[in-house]
Order: structure tokens, then sequence, then C-alpha cells
């Protein structure tokens, strides 16, 4: 046949029209083109636009259609009528959903506010939602930062005023050496990726530290498959090499830490470990020509950073010597710490002098003048152009917050942090302790909290318990087990509710949180707790209120459900009071808007609350005479000011659209926003993009964008001051005293010095029994559980095997389509093995959350994902196993009660095939909303 | 048997960066999503709720583990789809003449109004590119985007294939071979762009370029070129402030 070609039309029509919104596959926030035909979704691409993703998209984001589409849906609002767990519903109207939610809730908030909790997943609204629970007046609400990363974030605040990811980010365009620890491929996920790939580029050295390599770390030009829970030893042993090497930049270290501060050293002291301020409260240091004691910023003060002074009769040391003697204590000598962290000492030596011969042999300066806060003025900003990014595998351990603040503490010393080629904050941060509020947790029945719920405790004063000493908070966050635990616990939720410790409540009110599955520790004893009854057959958590726009496991155990719409539906602001989405240059935020109608008799969750609040007559939702204040999400968006002329949109304020963070609200901010392509950005001055904290320009324009209300510069703390009031109480001093059996864990885990123990599970096991660590990653192309029910996505990871090392493979004689039980102190589950070598030898790891319950989803029952998928959280356990001495210790880090998830110690054996379903198996939960279609060819209608 | 065109005019197709793609599937779920709703039948998904879903993809990544003696394994990501071959044995085997290799840009095509499903296509390419969609019965491949890349109706900077235009990785790029100066070519010439299989003879235009060897240096033994760099400035905390005192003072 001769060669022959058809005519193409090579130019057809598109869309009829291209919608701009923000994509939520992820937490990522990237900017989405939705092309509109017909009324339908026909294609969805990023923005190019859009300071996140400038054009890009990753698979989850792509996928969008399929999630937009999906048969597991919820189409109305529902009470159950089976028992909790089976998913037996009725569907009901909107008004009688609010009737039964407002009647339990309106008596309780009359009484006591406290027996509500009312705790959020992932969702990106915590803004109203904290606001709401304020005005409800429980001091039981938290979103789900104390099982994600609460670590990484208080670390990096109380050290640095920012942390990793919506903090900051990598100077990726000058940074020349990279060390990315804990990182999967996620968090977040198109930044990194576009990052990297800059890095690439120029040639930039990339160094992944994770136990597994797989997606950044394996593009990584070097690996160091480290043991888990051991980057703190391996960093401060880094540390211990620079410091020796005198590698430190100590110009940096004077003027924006408080590596001079002096440290009072006199244990009898009720200060003892606290720093010398002034009358005025101002930090002292000592001065290098008087050789006294003298403010730190007065004008022509050259700080000593080592010896004694005595002051008013007490001993005082400078933090950089405490620092010094501590890290090059032999202990921290990477010939000590090789074995353990499981990289030889020569790595440790050598990428401690890659990091010091790219910090100050290739230091950038540009050619930019800037002003200090102190007014002295600098030619040129220089940079040091190394930097770092952390994740889970740092933050999901019981030593995390250490870790985290090793970490810091390395890019500090290195003079990396806020400077050219190093990390950079994103507006509204850096923001230091000192511009967040404390905890509160003071009710009054039928009124508001006494201010917000979460934030970070300075001292035993701003704990949240009660006058007996018992806790205010179901969770039991900011108690002396986890003095700092500013996401709050959302994972020690259920199973103090069931207990009744410390108290019971009445109702549970959850948003987008699978807690019954993926989203717990100990999944099945949650099941058990949701489900349990009393000797008078009440269930013991009496009432449970649930929204979420799908058939997830969670949705089973509810009473209530409150549909949710999809992300293409809804109204939402992604806010600068909230988790931002700015770049290092600019300040930015954005919105959802609903490019499409809901086609089911569903409500944004954020409207429903709204609607909620107005029916309860909350202050703040209600006007004067007791009228709804907002009608919908879009409206308080729009006109709720948190401080006068401060919204939750910084764009476009004023009546005019002229106001840049400040201005009165403009009734066509909305519009003005989707005119902009769903964003608004505002660019930081040149002579205010570095030095953050202590530049003058920086701090000037902060304040007329509305971040602060006066200039806040502060310094870096090398030592946290606040750590070491906790540990003053645990020695016996102060009126707040800690219980007895806290006193050594609060010595030991407070130290205003990065430190490293070993994780506790291991500490309270036997590791030779148990001689394995087993990890969960979350894959690029799935976010959490809602992937599985995306038909396209779910063809990538149906199924999630345990990944073994060649050294673990071989030693059980494990074949190819094998499978394995996995036993931890806590539990056994049966699981198939694939064999995996870039793996660290004594790790195992499987895909995050692929696992689904039998019913959910709106898939078969017979779905891989139900048969062969599984979950490693029945091996993790919230307690640690039991010491002996009759108290019972959470599996959490020891300051801020992150659940320790990456601490999991685990045995492997083969197993029999048998029937080839992985174990436990949980019985099926029937679908509100049947199951999805048998087969689809999306796109045909076009 | 169906002839390929003498020459082509240009040869359009992808350079893939193997050091940069981590494997993401960005590229894999793009390309259907625009697939699927434009340039012929939908790309549809069996099952698709069910215990063995199993849908048409035209672009799918793989991922391998590299060994090798004395270093830590490797993970690589490797991305698959048609490569527009010089000599197409997908095309000369066509029995309707449905397949075709175009002669202006050299994109390799099924004309599905003609396709009968017969599969020898798929058969007889040795990559593996081609899909049978199992609901219209008709051979899906890789179009190249041929109907964004030259759209008039989107944005010009827009006209790239749907999976260089989303990786955020910035690991595929698309050109037209032919030209030596363009930025595919000069690309693959810098960094040993990869023919897939030559021994097949099929001259493939896609080029995959190797990722650069990694540094996972063991230094065990090794001469420690930076080690001068890290020479201690003193044995002990006393002396390291002794150090200290007079580096301040420098400063």
């Amino acid at each position: 046949m001769n060669h022959h070609q058809p005519d193409l039309d090579t130019s057809p029509e598109v869309s009829d029209e291209i919608r701009k919104t923000t994509c939520y596959m992820c937490a990522c926030r990237c900017g989405i083109n939705v092309h509109m035909k017909d009324g339908k979704v026909k294609y969805i691409e990023g923005n190019r636009d859009h300071p996140i993703n400038k054009g890009v998209l990753c698979a989850k984001g792509s996928a969008g259609i399929m999630q937009h589409y999906s048969p597991a849906r919820l189409r109305a609002p529902m009470k159950r009528v089976g028992e909790r767990g089976e998913g037996k519903f009725e569907e009901i109207s909107w008004d009688e959903a609010f009737d039964i939610a407002a009647k339990r809730l309106g008596p309780i908030r009359e009484k006591a506010p406290h027996k509500l909790a009312f705790f959020t997943g992932r969702d990106q609204s915590q803004s109203l939602t904290s606001f709401w629970a304020q005005q409800f007046g429980t001091p039981n609400y938290a979103a789900h930062g104390g099982f994600c990363s609460v670590n990484m974030a208080a670390a990096g605040i109380y050290t640095m005023g920012g942390a990793f990811w919506e903090f900051g980010v990598p100077d990726w365009d000058r940074t020349k050496m990279f060390m990315i620890f804990g990182v999967a491929e996620d968090h977040d996920s198109n930044p990194i990726k576009m990052g990297l790939s800059k890095l690439k580029e120029r040639g930039a050295k990339i160094v992944g530290v994770n136990p597994i390599r797989t997606g950044y770390n394996a593009i990584a030009d070097e690996w160091v498959g480290i043991t888990p829970g051991t980057d703190g030893l391996f960093v401060l042993a880094m540390i211990h090499v620079l410091l020796k090497a005198g590698k430190v930049d100590l110009d940096y270290l004077m003027r924006y830490t408080n590596a001079p501060m002096l440290v009072n050293m006199d244990e009898t002291s009720n200060e003892f470990g606290l720093l010398l301020r002034d009358l005025q409260g101002q930090f002292m240091v000592q001065d290098r020509v008087t050789g006294k004691p003298a403010a730190f910023d007065k004008k022509g003060v050259k700080p000593v950073f080592s010896g004694e002074i005595t002051y008013q009769g007490t001993k005082y040391t400078p933090v950089f010597q405490l620092m010094t003697e501590k890290y090059l204590s032999d202990d921290y000598a990477p010939e000590a710490v090789a074995d353990r962290c499981g990289i030889s000492a020569e790595t440790i030596h050598r990428l401690a002098a890659e990091l010091a011969h790219v910090a100050f042999e290739q230091e950038i300066t540009i050619d930019q003048p800037w002003t200090d806060w102190k007014g002295e003025k600098h030619e040129t900003m220089t940079g040091r152009p190394v930097s770092f990014h952390a994740m889970r595998g740092i933050s999901a351990h019981s030593n995390g917050f250490q870790t985290c603040r090793a970490i810091h503490l390395l890019q500090i010393i290195l003079g990396s942090v806020e400077v050219p080629g190093g990390y950079r904050f994103k507006p509204p941060y850096p923001k230091p302790v000192e511009g967040h509020p404390t905890p509160h947790s003071s009710t009054t029945p039928g009124g508001p909290l006494n201010g917000p719920h979460l934030g970070f405790t300075r001292g035993p004063e701003d704990l949240a318990l009660n006058a007996s000493g018992t806790p205010v908070r179901i969770d039991k966050a900011f108690t002396w087990e986890n003095p700092m635990s500013s996401h709050g616990m959302m994972h020690m939720v259920i199973s103090n509710a069931h207990a009744g410790d410390p108290y019971k409540i009445d109702t549970l009110f959850m948003y987008m949180a699978n807690m019954s599955w993926n989203s717990s520790m100990n999944s099945r004893g949650v099941m058990d707790m949701l489900t349990d009854k009393d000797e008078n057959g009440d269930y013991v958590i009496p009432n449970i209120i649930y929204s979420d726009a799908y058939s997830s496991e969670m949705v089973a155990f509810a009473d209530l459900i409150l549909p949710d719409t999809t992300y293409l539906e809804r109204h939402d602001c992604i806010s600068l009071l909230d988790r931002p989405i700015s770049e290092a240059d600019a300040i930015c935020d954005s919105i959802r808007w609903p490019v499409v109608e809901p086609d089911r008799d569903v409500r944004g969750f954020q409207s429903a609350l709204i609607q909620l609040g107005s029916k309860l007559g909350l202050p703040g939702f209600v006007n004067e005479n007791g009228s709804a204040k907002y009608a919908d999400y879009a409206d308080y968006i729009v006109n709720h000011e948190r401080r006068p002329g401060v919204g939750p949109l910084a764009g476009f304020r004023n009546k005019d659209g002229s106001g840049k963070g400040r201005g009165e609200p403009n009734p066509e901010q909305l519009n003005k926003y989707i005119e902009n392509g769903g964003f608004w950005k505002d660019h930081i001055p040149d002579e205010a993009l570095f030095y953050k904290p202590w530049n003058k320009a920086y701090q000037d324009w902060a304040v007329e964008r509305g971040i602060f209300d006066k200039p806040s510069p502060y310094l870096f703390s090398i030592y946290v001051e606040p750590m070491q009031k906790f540990r003053l109480a645990a020695m016996g001093k102060g009126e707040l005293q800690p219980p007895d059996h806290l006193r050594a864990q609060l010595i030991e885990a407070m130290d205003p010095l990065p430190v490293w123990w070993a994780p506790y599970e291991e500490q309270g096991i036997d590791c030779e029994e148990y001689p394995l660590h087993a990890l969960t990653q979350r894959p690029a192309a799935m976010y959490h559980s809602w992937g599985s029910q995306n038909a396209w996505l779910r063809q990538i990871h149906g199924t999630n095997p345990l990944y073994v090392s060649g050294e673990v493979w071989t030693k059980h004689r494990f074949n190819e389509g094998d499978w394995a039980y996995v036993t931890s102190h806590h539990g056994k589950i049966k699981v198939p093995v694939v064999r995996m070598d870039a793996l660290n030898p004594n790790t195992v790891w499987t895909w995050n959350a692929i696992g689904k319950r039998k019913g959910a989803w709106a898939l078969d029952e017979n779905a891989p994902e139900a048969t062969k998928g599984f979950l490693l959280n029945h091996l993790i356990h919230e307690l640690l196993p039991p010491k002996g001495d009759g108290l019972r210790w959470s599996n959490s880090d020891p300051i801020t009660g992150q659940a320790a998830w990456y601490d999991l110690r685990v045995k492997i054996e083969k197993a029999p095939a048998e029937d080839g379903v992985s174990q436990p198996e949980t019985p099926a939960q029937a679908s509100p909303v049947g199951q999805g279609p048998k087969d689809i060819a999306y796109g045909g209608e076009f | 048997m169906t002839a390929l065109p003498q020459t082509t005019a240009k040869k359009l197709g992808l350079v893939i960066d193997l050091d940069i793609c981590v494997g993401c599937h960005a590229c894999v779920i793009n390309c259907k999503e625009w697939n699927t709703s434009n340039y012929g039948a939908p790309l549809s998904d069996q099952d698709a709720y069910g215990a063995n879903p199993s849908g048409t993809f035209l672009n799918r990544i793989h991922t391998y583990e590299v060994k090798q003696p004395q270093k830590p394994a490797q993970t690589v990501h490797f991305p698959k789809s048609c490569l527009h071959c010089e000599d197409a044995p997908c095309v000369t085997v066509c029995p309707t003449g449905a397949s075709y290799k175009r002669s202006e840009d050299g994109i390799v095509l099924v004309n599905e109004s003609d396709c009968i499903g017969c599969g020898l296509c798929a058969w007889a390419c040795p990559y593996g590119a081609r899909e049978l969609d199992a609901a219209e019965g008709v051979m899906k491949k890789c179009t190249l985007c041929v109907d964004r890349i030259y759209n008039e109706n989107i944005p010009e900077i827009d006209r790239e294939p749907a999976c260089v235009r989303t990786c955020p990785a910035n690991a595929r790029h698309f050109g037209d071979f032919a030209d030596p100066e363009s930025d595919v070519s000069q690309m693959s010439a810098a960094r040993g762009g990869m023919e897939l299989m030559p021994e097949q003879g099929t001259k493939p235009v896609n080029r995959y370029l190797p990722p650069r060897p990694k540094a996972d240096i063991h230094t065990d033994g090794d001469i420690n070129i930076l080690a001068p760099f890290l020479e201690p400035v003193a044995d002990t905390p006393k002396g390291l402030l002794g150090w200290l005192d007079k580096a301040l003072e420098a400063l």
C-alpha cells in the first residue's frame, strides 16, 4: 500500500472557556486552568502564571477530572440507620441535618462546651474552623498537624521563626549544594521537582538522606541510606566536625543569633539556664572591649563568645561556648555514630567538608544594598549557597523535634538561612514565637473561648492544665507530657474520649480525617472504640458528626454526615491567616471558586459550618439582631475581618481594589481574584528580599502589608530558652510542678540545645526480636486515601507490597509472589513482599494509605486495594509498650506530642499465600453511594 | 503492508532526561487526560472501580533497579511512549493503511476509521508502545499531541505535547531532530542522547538522556580531597575557644 495520509484537523476547538482556580488533589495548592466544554470539565492543566507551579501539574492534579466525577461522591446529608461501622444511612435534607446538629450542640454549648471535640484533617481552612471552635467555646479543637508534621513546624518556629515547606524554600536559583532529609515524593510536590530540575541544570549537588531510594532520592547525586530515626545523630556529627575545624560563620552567629547571649550557670538559681537580660528586658552579652555585660544591640558592643563572667554574683557563660562544649564531645564524633546511623565515618566527614567548602569557598554576593534593623547599612548581600529541606522522615519520630532543631542548627552555623543561596522564608514568615499566640483553653458555658486554641508555650504558665493539674483538653495537648504540642494531638482524641480520660465528651465532630482507617495509629482499635457501647447499650462516644466529600472509611462510623463538595465546586481561600502559598520573593494568596455547580445536595463544608454557626447563634456568625452574618463561605471570605482591615484574602482590598494586605472589604474581591487567575501576588522590594528577620525594609514592608502591626525583628534561637523553663520546673523550681514521673523525661527532652535520643519504641522493646524498621511513604501519584477512588490513579498504585531489602529477602528465602507475616509489639499483619535493593538493609516499607476497607470509596469488594492492599497502622499503637512502672507512655515526641509512627520496629517471617488476601481482614461496610460503573471512557462526548 | 514516506521534512520527537525523571507519573496522567477527549476515540478503562482495573495509556513509566558492584543500588524511572521511528515496523506491518507516518513531521499516527484492531502493529513494535483500546477496538498510540502542536486555538507557548507541558521536573523536551540546531538536537548531542534498542533497526526519533554518574562515593580507602579543608583548628574545646577569640577579633 502506498503512503497515504488522511486530512487531519490539527486545530480543533479545545474548550468553550478556561476557568482558573486552585487544585486540591493534594496540599500543594497549584494553580489550574480548567477547560470547560458544554458545561463539563474537559481538561485540567497547570496555570503558567501561578506562583506555585508555573504551569506544570502532577499526576494527581491531571487526574482531577476522575476525582470530580468520582462515583464515591456523597450525594446528600445522611443520618445513620444501622449500627456504627456498618455504613447504613438514610439521606435527609440540610434543614433536618442542621436541626439534628443544633439540638445536640446548642445545649452542650450552654452547659459544658468542652463536651464538643472538633478536629479537622487536611483541610486548608483552619483560620475559619479555629475561629468557629473559639466562638463555640470548646477548648477541644485542632487540625491534623499532631500526626503530620508538628515537630517540623514547632522546631522551626522556636528556632528561627519559620520551618520547612510552607514556611520557606531553598533558594533554588542560587544554591550550590542541597540536602534533603526524610522526604519521599511529596511535601511539597511540584515545587520540589521544579527546584531539583533547576539544581540539575546548574550542576548543583543534591544529597538525598532517606532509608529508601525512590523519587527525589532516586535522582539525587548522592544517596545516604540512613537508618531510620538517626538523622539527628548524623547531623550533630557533622556539626561536631564543622565546629572542630572552625568552619562556622561567626559574623552571622554574632549578628543574627543568640550565640553570644549569656546563660545563667548557677544551678541553685531560679533562673538557672535562662538568658541574662537588662532592666528593659533586652538580652545582654559580654562586651569584648569593656569585659562587662551590655545590651546586645547597644552601638559599638562586640560580644565575647566564650569564657565565663560573673555579674551581680552569678556566673554566666555564652550560648556559643555551651554549644561548642556539647558538640565537641566524642559522643558526636563521626566514628562514634557511624554504625548506629548506617553511614560510614568517612562519608560524614566528607559531607561536612563539602558543606563547608561550598558555604565558605563559594560564597555568592549580590550587589544590593540593604539596611539592618539597627540602622547599619550594608553594600551587598552575601550568601552561603548550601540549603536544606526536611519532612516526614524527620518529624514522625519521637526524637523529631530535636532532630529538626539539629538541622536548623546546622543551617544556622553555616550562615545559610535568609541569605542568597540558602534557605529563604515565605511571607508571612519569618515570624518568631513572640509573633504567635500562646495556647488558650479557658471556657465559659454559653460563651466563647478566651482566645485561640493553638499557640506556642513560652513556659509552664502557658500549659492547658486545670488548677488540679489535670489536662483541660481532650487530646491532652499542652501538658507536661508534651509541653509544646502546638498543633494539638488529633491522634489521641478518639482513644482519650473512649477512655473518658481526662473526661467523657458528647460529640466528636470531624472534617476530612479518615480516623477509622489510615489517619490513626492502631486502626482496628480505633474502629472498636468508635463502636464500643456501655452497659446501657449506648455508644461510649455518644455522638459523631462527620463531613467528607466521599464515601470514606470514616463515613461508616458517623451518626450524621454533612456532605462536602469536590474541589471544583467550592469556594476556598488559601489565606495568609492560615497556610500561605507565598514565595520567597512575593506574598501570595489564592482562592477556589465553583467552576462547576454541584449536581448533588451537597455544600462546601465551610459554608455548612458557617450556617451551623449562625443557627447556634455563635458570636462572629450572627448580627446583633440574631440574623446570619454570612450567607456562606464566599461571603465570609470577602467580609470577615480578623483585625480591622485584615481579612482572609490580602489582595484587591478596599472598594477600588487598591488595598494590598490591608484595606476595607471589597464586594468585588472574589471577581478580582478570578480575573487575575485565581490568585494574588505582590513582590517584595529588592532591598527586602533577604535577611528578612533583620532587614528594616522587609520589616517595614511587612507592616504595610498587614503581616505585623509593628516591625518585629528578632534573633535566631540556637538556645531555645522556653525549653529551659520547663526543665527548671522539672528540677523543682517554680510554682507549677510536673508530676514526678515526668521529671526525668522533661529534663532530658527539653534540652535547649539540640540533642538526640534513640526512638522511644526501640528503647522499650527487644531490638533483637524486632530487628527491622518499618516505614510508609506517600507516592507522588497518590494523596492519602483519596486516590483509590480515582479510576486513573488506582491503575498506578492499586496495591502496595511490602518492600524488603536484598539482605532480608535472602535471609528469609523469599521468592517472587511470596507473602509474609509482619509483627510488631502491638500487632501482626500478613502482606505481599517484593524485593528492593535501593533500600537501607534494616528497613522495610510500603506505600501509604493504599489499603482500603471493603465497601469504601465505591470500589468493588474484591478491589486489590481491599484484598492485597494493607495498612502498617495496625502495627502501631498510640501507647508505648509497658515499661513495668504501671504508667502508660504515649508513642509520641515528648516535646510536641507528634505521633511517632516512623519509630515502628517489626520482625518478618514467611507466610503461606493461602487465598492471597492480606490480613487483618475488616468486614465490609455498606456503601451509601453504591459502586462505581464497570467500564468508563471519559471524554467521548466532546 | 503500508509504505513509509521516503523522507520526512521534520523529525519531531521527544528528549526524555532520565537524570531528572523522578517517576511521578505526571506525564502519564496528563497524556491520558488530554488524549481521552481529543484525537480519536477516548482512552477507556475497564473494570475501573473493580478487581482488575485496566485502561488504555499512551505513555507509561517503568521503574527499574540498577545494581552495580561496590555501589548502592539505584532506582531509575523510565517513561515510555511511541518513539516515532523513521523505519517504523508498526506502519509497514499494517494491513489496512491505518497506521501511517506523516511526511511533513514524521509523527506516526493511526487513522482510526481504517483500523480493524488486528493488533499486528502492537506485535511489530519492539517497544510495546501501542495499546489496543478494549472499548473501541482500535489501536491507540502517542500522537505527539498532533492536535496541540499546531493548534491555533491554544496559545503558542502551549503548542507542545501535554506530557512536556506538564512535566514538573522539566525532564521532557519536544522538538525537531532533523534540525541539528534545535534544542532537542543540541541537548541530545551534549548529553549523549541514546536511541532505544538501536539493534532493532527501527531508527527511533526520540532520545533518552542517560542518568549522570552518581556521586555515591565510597570513601573507605579513598583519598578525601577535601580532608585538609576540615583540619581541626584545635583538639580540645578549650583550644577551639582560644582560636575563636582570635577569629572574632579579626571580624
